[in-house]
């Protein structure tokens, strides 16, 4: 127990190896049965956000993005999430709903494995503090100009904000590419578990039986 | 009761001084650069930010410089101090070379460096505990890499049957470290996405504490307590306990820090029964230390380092309880994503380690430098600063984290939980102040004392064992 051999190979690495297996290893073969999908697969066309923005700032979406196509669709979300991350938006806005302290009723559904087997949840960002609010089920809560008017300022939408202002995503007074992106990416998360999406899918199930 | 001495070689030559002198440095200033972004980002919660809208100075960019300036910048590089001094002693060899300990002291500094500008610059990766940008996350590998040979060198030359407690703790440490980080930065960023990456990430932020700082800490403990107390620790059969449990159970624990999330609940059960497990084994380390002070008990009032130490060492106890009761899914439910969690890692990342390198600082600064310490003092006010700071800003964020989560679960508006932490917030930020106050007087009498305007030859009061080391 006090050989150097003992504590390198069964304390360091044995151990290690052990807690691996258990913790990391096991649930990721149990939840590598749901299939990983690219993005091209989840969002294969352009969202209503998107267009949205494309009709605000005609000039500048054209410049940044040309089309409000499937293609530039991703590349914003893409860059969105980019910017999150660069942002830390993370350590202040977790990204799942737990079964409990009436999260489903604030939030909305309850977070599930599958919603997260793909390409923008690599690396995954469930974030451990909620500084601001759960945004996994952000999508449609606002409008575009909601969050263009809280990027720029939170304050003037929420007096008592603590987030910081991000005056550079913006060129004056409308969003510069990075905005757009970080509207876009916001505005789609939790747009596969919409109310109005899960009205239309059960409504579907009860149609088949 | 079984003991084992500490066996002490003639240090004289075979210690690098220099490079421990250099490594304590560069490590304060990383403390200051982490202090002062804590104290931005905590400005920004109390709607007193002083740059709003500079990119540059970004309070979400200055968090994450926060956090990683502590871990990588002032914790590591004191600890390599640490492993520089205590290590030679212990195993009576040398470092593999002193020529690598320069190289590694320079490149950790760069790598440091860059990566605070790349977090600033914006290119953070979306790793907690590990946001340095994936284009530096190799170098980090590097780094640790040549660390490890310098200095596991020495414990692997010698033939010894049985090794002295700290270098159980530092060896293992040095298989733990970077596999922890290559584990962490690597897996959830390129390989593994959702719930199984966040399962991952769990355990690399408590591998980084748990495996990482953890046994370095308790190694510095087991050397620095019984030299300074001229006494053997107590118990070996307890320490062997103490080692062993938190081999096995600590690695378990990381994903309770994803609880109700969407990875399987298995893990999530395993979590909860050994981190309460690791509190059981925390509590034989804890005996063990305080039964060593039977008989010395003067000398927490006499000696600086031993205070800073066994308070260290109590706030161990504290968190460590807390955390047997938070880990359980019953307070998750209420305490999960709120202050309380804060309150709790700056209990544990400045009450303990942060106070134990401090106590390092005030044993070996008057060694390194030559000269006692230019103030008592000064020392005496920071230790009364830091303790008073920590204890306002644990107990203020715990309660805050207490009145969000009934905001929360009580389904009252997001912004009620705001106005309601905003008193918490601002008293935080004054709590900040004194411990930054406190470090700055430290800071100030090292330089003082650095530059030798009191005699060698008066004795400090917290040095009774300058000759032994």
């Amino acid at each position: 127990m006090e050989k150097i051999a003992t504590i390198l190979l069964a304390g360091g690495l044995g151990c290690f190896a052990l807690s691996i297996a258990v913790e990391a290893v096991l649930p990721i073969t149990h939840l590598s049965r749901i299939p990983y999908k690219k993005l091209e697969e989840i969002a294969p066309e352009a969202s209503e956000d998107f267009k949205d923005l494309a009709r605000r700032y005609p000039a500048e979406f054209k410049q940044y993005y040309g089309e409000a196509s499937g293609e530039s669709f991703r590349a914003a979300l893409r860059l969105g999430r980019d910017m999150y991350i660069a942002e830390a938006c993370w350590h202040c806005h977790s990204q799942f709903v737990r079964p409990v302290s009436n999260e489903d009723a604030r939030f909305g559904k309850v977070s599930y494995a599958g919603e997260y087997m793909n390409e923008m949840f690599l690396p995954h960002l469930f974030g451990t503090r909620r500084v601001g609010p759960d945004l996994i089920r952000e999508s449609g809560r606002h409008a575009n100009d909601w969050h263009v008017a809280h990027l720029y300022d939170p304050t003037i939408v929420v007096p008592s904000s603590v987030m910081p202002r991000y005056t550079w995503f913006f060129d004056g007074e409308v969003p510069n590419k990075k905005g757009m992106a970080v509207i876009t990416y916001v505005q789609w998360l939790g747009s596969w578990a919409t109310p109005e999406v899960i009205a239309r899918e059960e409504k579907a199930n009860a149609e088949a039986k | 009761m079984t003991t084992a001495a500490i066996p002490q070689a003639d240090a004289g030559p075979l210690v690098d001084r220099p490079i421990v002198k250099a490594h304590i440095i560069a490590g304060f200033s990383f403390f200051f650069l982490s202090l002062f972004a804590g104290l931005f980002y905590a400005l920004q919660l109390s709607q007193l930010y002083p740059f709003p809208g500079v990119e540059l100075m970004s309070p979400g960019r200055f968090r994450m410089v926060h956090t990683n300036a502590i871990a990588y910048g002032f914790l590591l590089n004191n600890f390599m101090a640490a492993l520089s001094w205590i290590v030679p002693r212990l195993t009576g060899q040398p470092v593999l070379s002193r020529k690598l300990s320069r190289v590694i002291f320079v490149a950790w500094q760069l790598i440091i460096g860059l990566a605070m500008v790349g977090i600033i610059g914006g290119k953070a990766q979306a790793i907690e505990w590990g946001e340095t940008p994936t284009f530096v996350d190799p170098l980090v590998v590097v780094g640790a890499a040549l660390l490890v040979a310098n200095v596991a060198t020495p414990i692997l030359r010698i033939r010894a049957r049985k090794l002295y407690v700290t270098l159980w703790y530092f060896g293992a440490m040095m298989v733990w470290m970077p596999l922890t980080y290559v584990m962490g930065n690597f897996v959830p960023q390129y390989f593994v996405p959702g719930a199984g990456g966040a399962a991952v990430t769990g355990l690399y932020i408590h591998d980084l504490v748990g495996l990482t700082v953890t046994p370095l800490g308790w190694g510095m403990m087991y050397y620095f307590v019984p030299v300074i107390l001229k006494k053997p620790v107590w118990s070996h059969t307890l320490s062997l306990v103490g080692f062993w449990g938190l081999a096995f159970f600590y690695p378990l624990n990381g994903v309770h820090h994803f609880f109700y999330s969407p990875i399987p609940m298995y893990a999530q059960y395993g979590a909860v029964m050994s981190t309460i497990a690791v509190e059981i084994v925390v509590f034989t380390v804890i005996v063990n230390f305080f039964v060593t002070l039977r008989g010395k008990g003067d000398m927490l009032r006499t000696s600086l380092p031993i205070r800073w130490f066994y308070t260290g060492m109590v706030m161990y106890f504290i968190t460590c309880l807390q955390c047997a009761f938070q880990t359980t899914l019953t307070f998750q439910r209420l305490i999960h994503f709120t202050d309380w969690v804060v309150a709790h890692a700056h209990l544990v990342m400045f009450g303990v380690f942060s106070f134990w390198i401090i106590g390092m600082v005030v044993h070996l600064w008057p060694k390194l430098t030559g000269f006692a310490w230019w103030s008592e003092r000064l020392n005496h006010l920071n230790y009364w600063f830091s303790t008073i700071g920590l204890l306002v800003m644990f107990l203020d964020l715990t309660i805050a984290g207490i009145v969000q989560g009934y905001l929360w679960q009580n389904l009252a508006p997001w912004e009620r939980s705001l106005t309601a932490s905003m008193p918490f917030w601002h008293l935080r930020s004054i709590a900040g102040l004194l411990i930054i106050s406190g470090q700055l007087l430290q800071a100030y009498n090292m330089w003082m004392t650095a530059r030798g305007h009191a005699p060698a030859s008066a004795p400090a009061a917290g040095e009774p064992v300058a000759a032994a080391g």
